[in-house]
């Protein structure tokens, strides 16, 4: 690891020097073309971050204390817009700055990571999140303090950039790790590569974490629905039961909480092809948890709701009266605990959740139920139950929470 | 008595009277040394000097002469073991106005007889009892008669006594008597020299001759003390560094030092205190017995005016009042009533009604504190510290007795931060050195409540800290808890007085110590901006080009600037603003030094001087304004190279 870093450092060095006599002119080839699209909005992020520091700048010679406007990233922040049915970031802004002991190595942080991603807009590059931690990673001249301790403190740095330059991530040419997985009856083209979703094996493709009308492009979109899952076993079920190809539909999983990638990934199939989306997740607060953030956004990222909530999106189950509907054994129970009770309360005190009636009713149910189901536990009634029994029978009755 | 021994003639009221006669002051307190403080010999040694020093410095200032007093002790015999005391000669020399010749021996062989027990005068000896009873002390313990030399005129040679006593007769003895030129030079051309040899025992530390002198120092600025003790009287005073003259130090203070050969308390004020007045005493602290006595004494016939010249703030207003109250039917007073027609009932009912009457408060002229000058400059010259504060409450009154109380601090610097305070306690600038606990200034150290200045105080005792505590009063007429003099009397009126002094200066330190900590803290936030301003202005530079060191000087220049906010409100308030010399502060009553004695090394280490605790720092004013700019540029003048 050590040596890596040493190796970054140096390339972050070498740039530094060359920059200054190079500046306005020539840029290295880049490794792929550059739509003209993208440099333009490249050459606008760029120009973001040079205000930024300029500002900082100017107000320094001006004698004034250097600060930076950073929004709001909390729930105090955040608006249920009803309107449009998603969760909006509020415009609250709070002033980093320099002279305040709180502030002042967040706001060095900051810094560093804008230089960190200037650089790779220059080299026309992209990074992970941790690529970005050991960018703009080092030991401060004359002390033993890091700049960063981990990479939670840089992540954290990177969303408050993106939010202060009003830039998303994928515009910083950040990506995160991928996580998550689609097959179905489309075709994908990712970064210029045609990619037959219909024939990825058993394992599927790999929904990128940056899925932008530049990188991603959509072709023979034939599938009449998307069907996301909760987690990857699930997915596995349905991709060996070809449940896809015999519903027609795109079948997805985000591992969990899904990632950006894979909302915004939905998203786009969504408004750009009006695919409906149908969520096939747990019964548990967890679950309901996953369909909120899909359905509305979530509180971290309401700055990008726009971009990744789809309000349009029902919930196929597992429903709490499934226990009972599905004749299921005492053995699928799983015990709510303290916390789940607690997070199913504030789960339905949600506004969008708050005034409707069959969601309250399904909280309800699960409360006096006492008990969590999991989506594999259909498994006790056939393997095959949930693709060939549970989910047609559901979207035959339109049976599902909105 | 035991019943058995019948054999024994039973004493009888004459064989009793045959034993029965006066007893000689003296040879009483022959018998109850203790009580003049003679009770060990660790002890005698400090009386006697204490005694003699008291004397010599109130003779000085009655003739207005700034005293020059040396104190020497030779070691005649040494202790042949450690719990035995040895023989010593102890020898106090003053500049004083010397003594008639006729005068010497009642001043030095009688015990009660002097000047300063009949009349309300502030002074430092009060009942003439002390040197007389040095030199007894020495007769009674060695057999060797005390030696006085006086010089009273300039021009004349001096006389040389030797004087024993007889301590039947409360009469002293005069074995030598010759007049000598073998008197040292003095600055006034007169002067005195006492020479006493005892038993005794000398040392160092708590209660020593060495604590007395530096005490009496501090509270005394206006006189020079050379202390030669017993390891240092033997040295050569040709080979040492003989007559070197006390040197300022690189703060601008002369601060007692120690030679070769002495021990010199430097003079720190060129002025003598104010001459006070003799008061006559005030009703309020005059008893039915003690009136009685001077309604007999009196010459003058009349009430109006036997008040009048006897006792203050008895004006005829007040006398016809009184005299009034306490008519009754049967018999009427008034101003012009014959004091020697009434009787005691009278008196009595006379002296009733005056106790009950409202007086004015005894004036206050008698008075003379130190001063909050001369304390500092005490303090200063005594005390290795970093903030010296000092304060003179207004002259309040106990029984009829005028008093007032001053106080002063030394806080910082070289003193132990981890003991408690040493309090030091003076009474008419004499200091009293023991039976602390006892003693009404302590207790108003304990009662003052340091924790609201930002010092820890263990629940009933001093608080803890570098600190001294230094607490005087200044009365005509001191309460000591006994006639050793060691103690104050706790009167209320007394120790609410010393703590409200107290706390002035607590006050003060307070206001300081939070000022040292919120410079201290702003110090360490200067570190952290500091820090992070060489990345800032880095990453500035890659984002926009700009100059990095024309940024990072700006930067700086912000950081030291948002970080001295706290050293500008300093000198705003005009609290610790420091004049030409660097030295006293504005304000009066207030002085602040440099502790940072080498300003230069501090200067190359800012970030060791920030996080060195133990080495208190004082005002980061002085370092920080000149310190990092230079060296951390220099330092960073190299960092963008390249």
């Amino acid at each position: 690891m050590a040596k890596k870093t040493t190796t970054k450092k140096k390339v972050v060095k070498k740039v530094t020097k060359k920059k200054v006599a190079k500046k306005p002119t020539t840029k290295k080839a880049p490794t792929r073309a550059r739509s003209a699209d993208r440099a333009k909005r490249d050459a606008h992020t760029s120009t973001k971050l040079t205000n930024l520091a300029q500002n900082i700048v100017d107000a320094v010679h001006d004698d004034k204390e250097p600060e930076m406007d950073v929004p709001v990233r909390a729930a105090s922040n955040t608006n249920w817009n009803a309107k449009k049915r998603i969760l909006e970031m509020g415009d609250n802004v709070s002033q980093r700055q320099l002279f305040n002991l709180g502030q002042a190595r967040k706001f060095m942080q900051t810094l560093l990571h804008s230089t960190s991603v200037q650089d790779l807009i220059e080299q026309d590059k992209t990074s992970s999140l941790r690529g970005m931690f050991y960018k703009s990673l080092h030991t401060i001249e004359g002390t033993k303090e890091k700049t960063f301790d981990d990479q939670t403190e840089s992540d954290t740095i990177l969303e408050d950039l993106e939010v202060s330059l009003g830039s998303l991530r994928e515009e910083l040419h950040i990506f995160a790790k991928k996580r998550g997985t689609m097959v179905g009856n489309i075709t994908v083209i990712d970064s210029g590569d045609e990619i037959n979703c219909r024939k990825m094996g058993s394992g599927g493709y790999a929904i990128p974490s940056i899925c932008e009308p530049d990188v991603i492009q959509f072709k023979d979109v034939k599938a009449d629905f998307i069907l996301h899952v909760e987690k990857d076993t699930v997915w596995q079920r349905f991709n060996e039961d070809r449940f896809w190809e015999t519903h027609n539909c795109i079948l997805t999983e985000g591992s969990g909480q899904p990632t950006r990638g894979v909302r915004r990934m939905l998203h786009r199939l969504h408004t750009e092809h009006k695919l409906p989306v149908y969520c096939l997740l747990d019964c548990d607060p967890w679950g309901h948890y996953i369909y909120s953030v899909i359905k509305q956004g979530s509180i971290s990222l309401a700055f990008e709701s726009q971009r990744l909530a789809i309000p349009e999106a029902k919930f196929l189950g597992i429903r709490a009266i499934d226990y009972e509907r599905c004749d299921l054994s005492d053995d699928v129970k799983i015990a709510l605990n303290d916390r789940d009770i607690t997070r199913a309360k504030q789960i339905a005190a949600y506004p969008w959740f708050e005034k409707d009636k069959q969601w309250q009713r399904e909280i309800k149910k699960m409360l006096t139920n006492g008990f969590k189901m999991e989506v594999e536990s259909l498994i006790t009634k056939d393997i095959s139950y949930v693709t060939e029994t549970y989910v047609p029978e559901r979207l035959a009755a339109k049976d599902w929470l909105g | 008595m035991a019943p058995k021994k019948t054999t024994r003639k039973r004493a009888d009221a004459e064989s009793m009277a045959a034993k029965q006669r006066d007893i000689s002051v003296s040879e009483f307190f022959a018998k109850n040394r203790h009580l003049l403080g003679f009770d060990n010999p660790r002890k005698a040694l400090l009386t006697t000097v204490k005694e003699a020093v008291d004397n010599a410095l109130d003779a000085c200032e009655e003739a207005e002469i700034l005293p020059d007093i040396e104190v020497r002790i030779d070691e005649i015999e040494a202790p042949t073991h450690a719990s035995k005391a040895g023989r010593y000669r102890v020898t106090i020399t003053d500049n004083g106005p010397g003594i008639v010749r006729k005068q010497i021996e009642n001043i030095f062989g009688r015990l009660l007889y002097g000047s300063k027990f009949h009349r309300l005068k502030m002074s430092r000896g009060q009942q003439g009892i002390g040197i007389s009873a040095a030199g007894m002390y020495g007769l009674m313990t060695t057999g060797k008669p005390m030696v006085i030399t006086s010089k009273p005129h300039k021009k004349k040679p001096a006389h040389h006594l030797e004087l024993a006593m007889d301590t039947t007769k409360n009469k002293p003895e005069v074995t030598v008597d010759i007049e000598t030129d073998d008197f040292p030079e003095t600055t006034s051309g007169t002067g005195t020299r006492v020479s006493i040899e005892m038993e005794a025992k000398f040392f160092r530390g708590k209660g020593s001759v060495e604590t007395y002198l530096e005490q009496t120092a501090i509270a005394n600025p206006h006189c020079e003390i050379t202390f030669i003790p017993p390891d240092k009287a033997s040295e050569d005073p040709e080979l040492a560094e003989a007559k070197d003259e006390p040197q300022t130090d690189d703060q601008g203070v002369v601060r007692t030092t120690e030679y070769a050969d002495r021990i010199v308390y430097p003079r720190a004020v060129n002025e003598l205190p104010p001459e006070t007045e003799e008061i006559k005493p005030h009703p309020y602290g005059v008893e039915l017995g003690a009136f009685l006595t001077k309604l007999k004494q009196t010459e003058e016939k009349q009430l109006t005016g036997f008040f009048r010249n006897e006792f203050c703030r008895v004006p005829p207003s007040v006398v016809t009042a009184v005299t009034k109250e306490a008519s009754t039917k049967s018999k009427s007073f008034s101003g012009s009533t014959w004091v020697n027609s009434l009787d005691s009932h009278d008196a009595e009912k006379i002296y009733k009604a005056l106790q009950e009457s409202k007086l004015r408060a005894p004036p206050t002229d008698c008075l003379s504190p130190i001063g909050v000058k001369q304390m500092l400059a005490g303090l200063l010259k005594g005390v290795k510290a970093e903030f010296y504060t000092a304060s003179t409450r207004n002259p309040a009154v106990y029984r009829g007795n005028p008093f007032q109380i001053e106080a002063a601090i030394a806080f910082g610097g070289d003193l132990p931060a981890d003991q408690p305070a040493r309090v030091i306690r003076f009474a008419n600038r004499v200091p009293l050195l023991y039976q602390q606990s006892a003693c009404s200034a302590f207790k108003a150290v304990v009662d003052a409540g340091w924790k609201n200045y930002g010092l820890q105080q263990p629940r009933g005792s001093a608080p803890v800290g570098p600190l001294v505590v230094m607490i005087h009063m200044a009365s005509v007429w001191v309460p000591f808890t006994s006639e050793s003099k060691e103690a104050i009397a706790d009167y209320d009126e007394i120790r609410k007085e010393m703590k409200l002094a107290l706390q002035e200066c607590g006050r003060k330190l307070g206001q300081y110590i939070r000022r040292r900590q919120r410079m201290k803290r702003e110090g360490q936030k200067r570190d952290v901006f500091e820090r992070y301003i060489g990345e800032i202005s880095r990453a500035c530079h890659h984002l926009t080009g700009t100059d990095t060191q024309a940024l990072y000087d700006a930067l700086l220049a912000q950081a030291k600037a948002k970080t001295e906010i706290a050293d500008a409100l300093l000198d705003d308030e005009g609290k610790f603003i420091k004049d030409d010399h660097g030295r006293l502060a504005k304000q009066d009553d207030v002085i602040i030094l440099d502790s940072n004695d080498q300003p230069v090394v501090a200067d190359k280490e800012p970030k060791k001087r920030a996080s060195t605790n133990g080495k208190r720092t004082t005002s980061k004013k002085k370092t920080t304004k000149k310190s990092p700019t230079k060296s951390k540029s220099a330092a960073n003048a190299g960092l963008f190279e390249g």
